[in-house]
């Protein structure tokens, strides 16, 4: 009950992008086309679930033991700059199909707060282990839903006839105020 | 280019949040006040101040390989050293502005200025183009911090000059998309002109 309890309100009631502002820069960034929006979610889930069980146990073996919890900002984002690149390694070595997908979006990965907020968040929230990786599963979730509304959205926005000054991010922005308005009609689930 | 060209590009003609697009997440995270916006403005401010000064000093010391990481150490100290000052000095601030303190080192405007500006230029340059570009922040924040308080609690910097309770929306996520959408356009007409 408790993990249905944690999916449903990271992926509707507290929807990272939509509710908590982490990740707006991809969001915003790369959500042009639907495309590019399904090849950077496969890249953030990637990187997400395993900076969040990495971040777990440096967090619980290492800093706490230590007294060093101060180090928690550098030793994170060290942790997940690391992890970016040796994902990049061994997906050309292991699979460049799936490189070739996903390549171009994981070098702007390290600098996407969703990523280090995940990790941060669920320390916060003192969840164990297997509750920080549904977390951060239900998070790469809802970050993946909220960029694909919005992509198809703005697909179809191309088609439209938009004031000249509100072309492109402007409008987008309209737009997710709107659907952050949507979803804030899920509130009071949980 | 001359000193006052470089600082005021940061302000307008390359301002992080209305031009760029950088920075985007503490800009709508933390303005539902005006006094938040600015105190996470010169939270940032100092940082890339910061992070430009010792990153222009030791340029010629990094390998350019491993350049992005040595960045992110700087930049991750500065931000402990801010979050640890925070908490002992402005410990109503800190609990306010909660995880985007942290958040200050995935900002790219911090990463950005210090791998595009900082790392090929000059120690005066740096510091400048660090100021321009943090008061540009801060500049954005007050702006979008001012709407929303205005609209939605109907005060300004917490005196209350409407009665009631104003416009719930702008205080809740979906006005900050909005506001900011607006601004944005309000700056990109302004600009054409000027251009």
């Amino acid at each position: 009950m408790n993990y249905i309890i944690i999916i449903i309100s990271a992926i509707f009631v507290n929807n990272i992008v939509l509710a908590k502002f982490l990740g707006v820069c991809p969001f915003i960034g790369v959500s042009n086309r639907v495309e590019t929006a399904i090849g950077m979610t496969g890249a953030v889930t990637f990187v997400m679930v395993i900076a969040t069980i990495v971040t777990y146990l440096l967090q619980h073996y290492i800093l706490i033991p230590f007294g060093i919890s101060f180090m928690q900002t550098i030793t994170f984002i060290l942790v997940i700059a690391a992890l970016v690149q040796m994902v990049e390694i061994v997906l050309k070595k292991a699979s460049p199909v799936l490189y070739q997908a996903l390549g171009i979006f994981l070098p702007l990965i390290t600098t996407n707060c969703a990523i280090l907020g995940v990790a941060i968040l669920a320390v916060q929230n003192d969840y164990n282990l297997i509750e920080s990786v549904v977390f951060s599963i239900a998070n790469a979730i809802g970050f993946g839903m909220a960029l694909l509304l919005i992509s198809g959205i703005r697909e179809q926005l191309k088609l439209v006839d938009v004031p000249e000054p509100m072309k492109g991010v402007p409008i987008a922005f309209i737009v997710a105020g709107l659907l952050a308005m949507a979803f804030m009609g899920f509130t009071g689930i949980v | 280019m001359n000193r006052w060209k470089n600082f005021n590009k940061g302000i307008f003609r390359e301002n992080a949040v209305f031009v760029l697009f950088l920075g985007l997440c503490p800009t709508l995270g933390v303005t539902t006040s005006v006094i938040n916006g600015v105190g996470m403005g010169l939270a940032t401010t100092f940082v890339l101040l910061m992070s430009n000064i010792v990153v222009t000093l030791v340029k010629n010391f990094i390998p350019d390989k491993v350049r992005i990481p040595s960045f992110i150490v700087i930049i991750a100290s500065f931000v402990t050293i801010v979050e640890l000052l925070m908490q002992a000095y402005l410990p109503g601030l800190f609990d306010e502005l909660g995880l985007f303190i942290p958040l200050i080192v995935v900002n790219c405007l911090v990463l950005g200025r210090a791998e595009a500006f900082a790392s090929k230029n000059t120690f005066v340059s740096s510091v400048v183009d660090g100021l321009g570009m943090g008061l540009g922040f801060t500049m954005a924040l007050f702006f979008l911090g001012g709407v929303r308080e205005i609209l939605g609690s109907g005060s300004f910097l917490g005196f209350k000059f409407i009665p009631g309770d104003g416009i719930l929306l702008f205080i809740l996520a979906p006005g900050a998309f909005i506001a900011l959408g607006y601004l944005i356009m309000i700056m990109n007409k302004i600009n054409k002109k000027t251009a």
